[in-house]
Formats: C-alpha cells, structure tokens, sequence
C-alpha cells in the first residue's frame, strides 16, 4: 500500500495502471477479505487521508457528501440528522461505533454488497454520483451506478469522489427499518427504506428501495407505480405487496431464507403503508 | 470457622491484570526461537487419504512437516478411549479432521503454505444426522454407530397408561451450539530430551491434556508438563479439545527442536474444535386431569460427531436431568449417543443437560395445555420435594422447596398479572407479548461414582513469612476460581485474602484436583481447599505454636517458628467419597449427585409477528444453590450463563453444509451484544450444603439448563406457535405462525 | 507476502510516546502494537472486525486495530489500554470500577470493552442505559452477559461525579 500526495497523484496512478491500484479508504470491507483470503493481495492506495474526499457541504438546494464521509459524520451532521433521517439511522444501524468510525459512503457504494445498509436510504433521496479519473468528472444518479451483483458504472481509473442527494424530501414521511441478525453488529436480511409526500390523504409521491432482496439495492419503481396517488389503505396495500413480491428477488444465504425475506418485506411494506394512514 | 470474606464480593483476584492488559494470554507470550505452527486439514467428511500433495512455490525444505508417522506413542488423543487420532492416518471421519502440521518461523509465509497442501481424499458416504447413524445407513463407528446408551427405569411405565386422563406426546430438538470464547485456543510446546515436553495454554484441565500427551508420546508422567496459562473464556470448550492442540504443537516442537506456537484464528476455532451436541427428545407422558404425572417415558438421542470424546459422559447428565425436579412413580429413560462424521462435538456448559431439560420443560408446558391447566399448577402438583425419590432412584435429601422459588419468582417478574394481560393486549396486534417460566435442577459434581474416581487433590503451604499457597489443579477461566479459593482459605485460617496465593496450575507442581467442569469447582474442591486450610491450622494448634482464638499476625508469627524448626508445612487432602452416596453403574441408578442447585427462571419476550424477531425485554433468575461464597461473582456466573442460554435459544445456529459448519464467522455465527440482552435480574436463596464448603454447591452450568425453554415457554404464551426446537430464529417463528390457522393465535391459557 | 514489497517507516504516537515502527504497510495494526512495541494488552478475538477485543483510539475515534493496515497509522496518535491508566499507579475511573463491580470475568474482552467505555464516556459524560449499551455495542462478552460491565460504567460515570463534586470543579 502506498499514500498518495493528494487527489491528482492518485487518479495519475491509476490511470497509468487501470486496475492495478486499488483505492483504500477505511478497510471495514477490505481488510476483512483480506483476512479471509477472498481478495488477491493487490496494491493499494491509501486513500484515507485525501481532504478532497472528505467534507459535507450544504447549498439551498443539495447536501453533497465527500467520498470519505465515515457513518459517525453522517450521524453527527445537523441539516443530515434533520433532514435525511433515513441516512442517519442507516449509519446508525451500521456495525458498531468502531465500524462506523472507520466506514466510509464511498467505500459502502464501491463494496456494493447487496446486503449494505446507506445505499437504500441514498436511492429514496435520489442521490447522485460524482465520478472522477484523470481525464474528468462526470455526475450519475445513483440510481444508474448498480447494474448487477457486485457490477457497477466505474471504470478501473475511476474514483468515486462525492455524493449529492437534493434537498427536496423534507417534508417526505420516512421510514426505515432494517431487519438483522442481531440488534447491533448486524448484517441486514431486509432493509427497508421508504419515503412519501402526502396530498392530504393521498399517497402523493413515493420512494420505496429495499436492500438484501436483489443483487443490489432495488428501488421498487413498479410497486411505487401502484401506490401513486393512491389513499394508504388495505385494499391498495395488497395490491402493491404483489407488485412487491414480484419486484424482488430473494436468495435462501447463509443468513436467511427467500421465503422469509419476501414475508419481511411485504410485512415492512404494511407497516409503511399504515404509517401513512396514521 | 469463623467467616470474614465469605459472602463477601471480594474483588477478583487477578482484576488488577485484566483491567491492565497485563494478564498474560498464551498469544501474548514468545519465546526465543519460536516457530508459528499450522494443522492442515480433511477438506471431506469421511473418506481414505489417497494423496498429500505439497504443491505451490514455497520452500518446503524451511518447514518442519509432521504427519501420522511421525508420532512417537500412541496415534490417539486419549481421553474416555483412544479412539481419536491426533492425526489422521488412511482415513478421515470428518471435515477439518487434522491430516499434517507445518511450522515454520514466518507466520504470513506459513499460511501461504498451508494453503498449498493438497490432501486427497477418495470419498465415502457419510452419515449426517441421527436418523441415518440409528439406521445403520453406514457403520462409521464401532459396530453400530453408538457411542453409548442407557436406560432408566423407575416404578412400571406401561401400567401407567391405562389410568391416564391423557396421554400427551411430544418431539423436541436442540442444535449445535458454538462455546465461542473471546480467546480461540491456543498452546505452546516445547520438547528437549532431558524435560520432554512442557506445553503451555488456555485450558481448562492440565491433567486432561497431561495423560494425552503421555500416552501420544510414550513418555513417563514427569517428562511431560502442563501449564495452564490466563485463559480467556471455556465454558467447556476448552475442556478436552486443548489435548490436541497440545498434541500437535509438541510433535511439531520435537521434531523442530524448537519451541512452536499455535493459535487458531477463528475461523478454525469455529470449524474444527467441539461444539453442543445436538439432541433430539421423545416424550411420552401420563397424567391425570387433575395433573398428576403418572408416566413419563422419554427417549433422548444426542449427535457425538466423528469420535466419541465426552459423550458418553454428556448422554448420563442428559439423561439424568431429563425428568426434571418432579416427582413421578414411573419413569423409563431410553437415551443413546450417536456417531455422524461431524466434528466430534464436546463439552459446552450444562453437558446435556440444556438438551433434554429443554425438551422436558416445553412439553409440560404443552401437557399442561393439553389438559386445560395452567403450566405453574401443573408443575406444583409435581413438584418434588425432601424424601421422594428422583427418576433413577435417588432420595432427595435436601431441604428443596420449588415451590417457594416459584412465588419468588413470579413476584419477582409479575408472572401472573402480565401472563392475563398480554393475552388481553396481544388482540389484534402484530406486536405480541409473552411470559414463560421453565423450573429445573442441575447436580453438580460428576455423576456417580465420577468424584471417587477422579479422587481429586489438593496441597497446601504456609510459608515463612505467613502467606498461604494453594496448589490445586483447577483453573481460573473468568469464572472466579482464584477468588473463591483464596476466600475459602483464609476464612479457614483467619486471614486477609490477599494473604492467600493460588499457584498457577502446572502437573509439575500442583496435584490433580480433577478438571474444572461440571459445576464442582467450588463444592469439590473447594471442600478439599477448606480442607487442607484447616489441615494447616490442626497442625500449627497441635504443634502449640498457634491458638484457637490466634489472629493473623499470630499466624504468621507460628509459621515462621514452624518452618525454621521443622522445615515446610504442608497440607495434603485427597477427596473421600461420602459414604451415605451410592451409585449403581450397571443398572444406573442411584445418587447420581452429592447435590443439587434448584432454580426457577421467567422470561418475557416481546415478538414482532411481522418479522420473527424476538426480543427478552426481562429476566428473573432464582435459584437455590447453597452459601453464595461470592455474590458478585456468583450473579457473574448466572448473568452470564443466562446470556449464552439466549443466544441458545435465539440467535445461535451453526448451518451445516456436507458435514462443515458453513457459517463460521462471527459475524454469520450470531452472540448476543449489549444491544441484544434484557437486565437479567438474579437471586439466590441459600440453604447451606454441609458438604460443601461453607455451604457451598455448585452453580456454573445451571443457567444453560433453564433459559431456552422459559424463553420458548414465553413465546408460546405470545403467540400460540407451538415452539419444538431451537434456535427459535425468526425465519423458523414466521414458518410456524403462517402454519397456524389465524384463531389460534389469539387466546392461550393463564 | 511478497518479496517485492517493503517494509515503510510510520511515525506516530503510541500512549503519548512517539514511535517509529516499521513493518509491511498491510501489516494489521493490531499485530505491530503487540509484536513490535510488545503492547499485548490489545488482543485478537476475531480477525473480522465483530468482536472488538482489539478496539484502539485513533486521533481519539474508537477502531477496530485488526481492521488497520500500519501504513494508515501514520502521524497519528494511538491509545491503547496500557495509556488509559494514568501515571503513577493509579488506574482509570472506568478500570477501577471494573474491579470493585466485577465488570471482567475472564478478561479478555476487558482492555477493548475498558477502551470502548473510556472512550464513550470522552464523548458522552453521562450517559443513559440506552446509551451505553449502544457505545459498548461492537465488544463482545461471552461470560458477563454485560451485566457486570454495565454497572461498572455506570458506576464510573457516579464516582467520577463525585469527585469531581468534592473537588470542586463540577458545576
């Protein structure tokens, strides 16, 4: 592992040799694999220490978070703790203290474990992606970055180097809940992050992404298609708990059953629903 | 005697050293010239060894390689039969079962290199559960698969049947379960030709691991010794799987000539070493409308894994603790231990008991239900009491009231009000509330005539200058050994417990106490500590150089004339078997314990019907256990043991893939956190056991014995699912309410 | 390891001493603290992160020492449990009340759960249940059931008030 100077040295290098660096920020997943013998010894670059990675800046409009931002930032930031609650309680519900000291967004997104916990929470506040390499910078919603199982839209130069979620959900009920092994330390079997602007009495708009149920985290565009300007109530619940069975696509794991993760998550979807209706 | 410290919380011992990070650990010792030692392994459950390839770019010349041929003794780790090869030779019976060992002085280039060793096995078929073991699918041990059986019989089963109002059956299953202690193990070991082998590690029975490695090197019993070093956790874990790792960093030290270090990582600690046994229950009961127990006939099974280890020994305490502290005029236990080519499975904490009490305590539950009969009237009706016999035959001769432990408790946790109440609240609600209680007894001791014949001992030296040594061969895990003894001791001899000096268990220089297992530490031995204190004492009085009402400086005044006219004074006590306990092997029947803790548990758990989980929102522990030498440590004990017996209930499980257990991180193998556990709230009542020291007996299994099934009783009164095994996780409580019909959930008896 | 990687040089401060360590930059923390500065109170539970016996202060955050390659320890300032006691003999309030209330069993969860505690209560001088349980949520006991462990912190934070009380200098 070497430390770069600084942000330039660092896309320099992997654009002299793509794929042979790799960057390393906290190692909360690295280092793991490491240990297990999952990862080649590769060369790394330490990344951890780059001021252009780290740093939450707030507009009117955004809150743009550097790559480096570690769970215990997102936690004690004031505007994030207000207004992008989801993302706090997923920093918060993330490992421990320790974990959360030194785990990053950027390293959550770049790991792209199905079962992590802010992508769910990034997703339903339609956040996007600053992408940068040597050769330039480019923005991508979030959204787009995930294409399949540990498949994403970054090339072996590039670097993710912050994430920008809008300012627009304020006044958005939210909901979360991540269902684990344990209470704390826990890897998620389900996450479910939700959020719905209300036209009184009607479901207004809605986001509804969910974690440990795809390869990815899955934003379940169909089941919030069924629920637009629909009232929060039994009838429609059912319906969009269909959609929903049929959006995901649960794995029997280590850790837990299909079956029970399609139950969780259309039970999690009822309690959305019935949060609303409250 | 007169007391001073017991009953007292005096602070452990060796805190200062904990709370330091000065207590030495055997990963935290080096020695000069040592080498990093590694086990290569079976990557197949049973099969012949066709090849061991040493493949790869590594400079095998720099290893030290030993394999089955290069032991000297005996190829076996030796404990209740020498089945268990320390290394495999032909054949394996299980995954991870140890093929060949490496060492070398570079611990990175050393794991590379056990990563290039290809062992090749032919496979055969292999046995993985019980059913197919029982049904002879395959012989894979002995010539019918069992390790050992036994059967009970009290009274006439059979008659029984026709007076019952009801016949109530039931089957009932316990998993595997993971010691996990914070430490993995972890030895060192020398050879030289004068001393022959010293090994120093975390272990709970030096002796144990000391008669291993004499007969696995055939060398006589003072050239090999055993050090036990500060260890961090046990639980049982560390009770016979030390012999081989014992075994295998000495051979790697002979061969080498250098002292070698092995430490498992956890990953290997969780794969390789012993685990609960699994177990399967069978009830079959008799009782009346009015609920009295008539017949109970019970069937226990329990899963040995590859060799036998332990289990015949887990199979009696099973056996023996499944008909529960009641009294029933019929009783008929048919139990056996069964060979799979699992990992053997080993000694955890109640050892058997947490199976089959698990299973007894649910399915009176369910009778009770069966018969339209509160749970708690159910068990008052049965519970047994001074002069009535247990079901193999012993007379209890204790003062036991489970009655008066049952209204403690239940004032305690407001048994009766919530157990109406939440029935009421749970209506209509996806969060469901529950309270369940389990009643229950563990003896403590070895079973039999196991304390007459492991014949433990302990020494004892005042010295010079006053203080008092303690030689004994029980060790110090975290449970409070050092603490206990140096109370028992100074109490007896009139002094400060820091006056009093445990010796760190070494067979060079402390006697065989026995191991420290089986809840007997502080009744067992620590009688024998009481024992050789007062020996001391006799002889200083006798001697006229000490009186009765002396105080400490006296003491030390005595020794001192003691010592520099007639050199050291010693104690020596070697434990005599009363003679009022009698115990019938061949018929297994008879005083199976010196003693018995007596307990009631209550659990309250809250169930969020839309996912399964579980949560214990408070726990109430009462138990009868004889003086309490130590209240903080003995609330430690029960605290702890509480903890595990939620994990055992809740969250543990080892998923198990072709014979390996696939789920062998901490992060996949779930222990509670502080996040996960409810205040456990403990209470002792203490009807002294004369003889035990100062009344003591024993306590450290107990709390695995009672915790699961109040817990499953708990959530059946939650939600009407009919809980039969554990881990109750929340993917199994979700497959058991959607198997209910919607009505059942509601309502349950008060 | 590979030969063509090389040993660095990392400076930084370990219980308040500088030091100069030098290892593979991979190298786990956890393992330069306790093979080359013979610091073996930090211990190895689990190799993974989960059960936090090797938890450190980095820069005053709490880590995991077995998740930390040496190279990022540059420049920065270490505690481990050897600098929590302060000089001279007299041991932390949290130490000390892990001894008079039993807060470690077996011990080897104790100098990570010491660190995890000593370190909330820098961040949080008084906090509640919920609190603690949740700042000591990455250390794992396998013999307390964090009864004991809980008490001692809670008794730690109540000492320290007191003497803070009787000398003066609290509110």
């Amino acid at each position: 592992m070497e430390t770069p100077r600084d942000l330039t040295e660092t896309l320099d290098r992997m654009a002299k040799e793509p794929g042979v660096w790799k960057p390393f920020a906290g190692g909360t997943d690295l280092m793991v694999l490491l240990e297990a013998g999952k990862l080649p010894r590769e060369k790394f670059l330490n990344i951890w220490n780059l001021a252009e990675l780290r740093g939450i800046e707030t507009s009117a409009d955004h809150v743009t978070l550097g790559a480096l931002t570690t769970y215990t930032e997102v936690r004690r930031h004031e505007i994030l703790a207000r207004e992008f609650p989801l993302l706090c309680r997923a920093a918060a519900e993330t490992g421990s203290v320790a974990t959360q000291n030194r785990g990053t967004l950027g390293g959550n997104i770049a790991n792209a474990s199905p079962a992590a916990d802010s992508p769910p929470a990034l997703l339903v506040y339609d956040a996007e992606i600053e992408i940068v390499s040597a050769s330039g910078v480019r923005w991508i919603p979030y959204q787009q970055f995930h294409s399949g199982y540990k498949q994403m839209d970054l090339q072996p130069a590039e670097l993710i180097r912050r994430v920008r979620v809008p300012r627009n959900k304020n006044a958005w009920r939210q909901y979360f809940r991540k269902v684990g092994t344990r209470r704390a330390q826990a890897i998620s079997k389900v996450c479910f992050a939700a959020a719905a602007r209300m036209d009184p009495g009607r479901i207004g708009d809605v986001r509804i992404v969910l974690g440990s149920v795809a390869p990815t985290a899955l934003r379940a565009v169909r089941t919030e298609e069924v629920l637009r300007g629909q009232r929060p109530e039994p009838a429609i619940l059912k319906v969009a708990q269909e959609a929903l069975a049929r959006e995901i696509a649960p794995i029997d794991d280590m850790r837990s059953t299909l079956r029970y993760r399609r139950t969780v998550a259309r039970n999690l979807l009822a309690e959305f629903i019935e949060s609303l209706a409250g | 005697m007169e007391t001073h410290s017991i009953g007292k919380s005096v602070p452990r011992k060796e805190g200062r050293e904990k709370v330091t990070g000065c207590a030495r650990y055997v990963d935290d010792l080096t020695f000069p010239d040592m080498l990093h030692g590694v086990t290569v392994r079976s990557p197949a459950p049973r099969g012949r060894i066709r090849e061991i390839r040493f493949e790869g770019d590594i400079p095998w010349d720099e290893f030290t390689i030993v394999t089955a041929k290069d032991i000297p003794g005996k190829n076996c780790i030796a404990l209740l039969i020498e089945d268990q090869p320390c290394l495999a030779d032909g054949v394996v019976n299980h995954c991870e079962e140890p093929v060949v060992l490496l060492a070398h002085y570079d611990r990175y280039l050393l794991e590379e290199a056990r990563r290039c060793v290809r062992v090749e096995i032919e496979p055969l078929p292999a046995i993985f559960s019980m059913e197919d073991s029982l049904a002879r699918k395959e012989i894979i041990w002995g010539h019918d698969n069992i390790f050992k059986a036994f059967y009970v019989e009290k009274g006439d089963v059979d008659s029984a049947w026709a007076a019952a109002d009801f016949i109530a059956e039931g089957e009932y299953e316990t998993c595997a379960q993971e010691q996990l202690y914070i430490e993995p193990q972890g030895v060192i070991a020398q050879f030289n030709a004068a001393q022959g082998v010293t090994v120093w590690g975390s272990l709970q029975c030096p002796y144990y691991v000391h008669k291993a490695l004499v007969i696995l090197f055939g060398l006589p019993k003072d050239r090999v010794r055993v050090v036990q070093t500060e260890t961090g956790g046990g639980f049982g874990g560390k009770e016979e799987y030390p012999s081989m790792i014992a075994a295998h960093a000495a051979l790697l030290a002979q061969k080498s000539g250098r002292p070698v270090k092995i430490i498992y990582d956890r990953a290997e600690d969780m794969v390789a070493t012993t685990k609960r046994h699994p177990s399967k229950t069978r009830h079959r009961t008799a009782v009346t409308r009015d609920g009295k127990l008539l017949a109970m006939d019970i069937d226990f099974t329990i899963d040995g894994g590859a060799y036998e280890t332990l289990s015949p020994v887990v199979l009696s305490r099973g056996t023996i603790h499944a008909a529960g502290p009641y009294h029933c005029a019929n009783v008929r236990i048919n139990s056996r231990a069964v060979a799979t080519n699992a990992p053997p499975h080993g000694a955890f904490r109640g050892f058997g008991a947490p199976q089959s009490v698990f299973a007894l305590e649910r399915h009176l539950d369910r009778v009770a239900d069966a018969i339209g009969m509160a749970p708690d009237e159910l068990r008052r009706r049965n519970f047994i009491s001074e002069g009535q016999t247990l079901a193999v035959g012993q007379v209890v001769k204790e003062k036991v009231d489970m009655n008066r432990l049952l209204d403690r408790a239940f004032a305690l946790s407001d048994y009766h009000a919530k157990r109406k109440r939440f029935v009421d609240e749970n209506a209509g609600r996806t969060i469901k509330k529950g309270i369940g209680f389990a009643s229950f007894l563990h003896g403590a001791g070895f079973t039999g005539s196991g304390e007459e014949y492991l014949a433990s001992e302990v020494a004892m030296e005042a010295m010079r200058d006053g203080s008092v040594h303690v030689l004994a061969g029980s060790t110090e895990m975290g449970q409070g050994t050092n603490t206990i003894f140096s109370q028992i001791a100074a109490d007896a001899l009139g002094l400060d417990c820091d006056r009093i000096k445990i010796l760190q268990p070494d067979t060079a220089q402390v006697p065989n106490s026995g191991p420290t297992v089986a809840s007997r530490t502080a009744m067992i031995v620590g009688k024998l500590v009481e024992t050789a204190a007062l020996g001391l004492k006799r002889t200083l009085l006798e001697s006229g150089l000490l009186e009765l009402e002396d105080g400490a400086a006296d003491f030390a005044r005595a020794c001192r004339t003691y010592v520099d006219a007639h050199g050291a004074l010693k104690s020596f006590v070697k434990y005599e078997h009363p003679r009022d306990l009698h115990w019938d092997d061949e018929h297994y029947r008879g005083d199976a314990y010196g003693a018995y803790a007596w307990a009631v548990y209550v659990a309250e758990v809250l169930v969020d019907t839309r996912t399964g989980e579980v949560r214990v929102d408070d726990f109430v522990a009462v138990q009868e256990v004889g003086k309490v030498i130590n209240p903080a440590l003995a609330a430690g004990q029960i605290e702890g043991g509480v903890a595990q017996g939620i994990g055992f209930a809740l969250y543990e499980n080892v998923v198990w893939q072709e014979g390996r257990m696939a789920n062998a991180q901490m992060t996949n193998y779930v222990m509670p956190t502080s996040m996960d556990l409810p205040p456990i709230r403990v209470f002792f009542e203490e009807i002294p056991y004369e003889r035990g020291p100062a009344g003591a007996k024993g306590i450290g299994e107990l709390p695995l014995d009672g915790t699961a099934p109040a817990i499953a009783n708990a959530i059946a009164h939650a939600t009407g699912a009919d809980v039969r095994q554990i881990p109750i996780t929340p993917e199994a409580l979700l497959e058991m309410l959607a198997a209910m019909p919607p009505k059942a959930w509601e309502g349950a008896h008060v | 390891m590979s030969e063509l990687v090389r040993k660095v040089s990392v400076r930084c401060e370990v219980n308040g001493e500088s030091v100069t360590l030098e290892a593979y930059p991979m190298a786990r923390l956890l393992d330069v603290l306790r093979e080359q500065l013979k610091l073996t109170g930090t211990k190895e539970g689990c190799g993974e992160g989960e059960c936090g016996a090797c938890s450190v202060e980095m820069d005053g955050a709490l880590v995991n020492s077995c998740l930390v390659p040496v190279l990022q320890a540059q420049g920065v300032k270490i505690r481990t449990i050897e600098g929590v006691a302060s000089g001279g003999g007299a041991l932390h309030a949290v130490q000390e009340a892990f001894l008079t209330y039993g807060g470690a069993q077996c011990g080897i969860c104790t100098p990570g759960m010491i660190l995890a505690a000593v370190n909330l209560l820098a961040r949080n001088p008084h906090p509640d249940d919920a609190q603690i349980r949740e700042g000591l949520s990455g250390n794992l006991c396998r013999c307390t059931g964090y009864m004991k462990i809980f008490e001692s912190v809670v008794e730690a934070v109540r000492h320290s008030d007191e003497a803070e009380g009787q000398s003066g200098t609290g509110a």
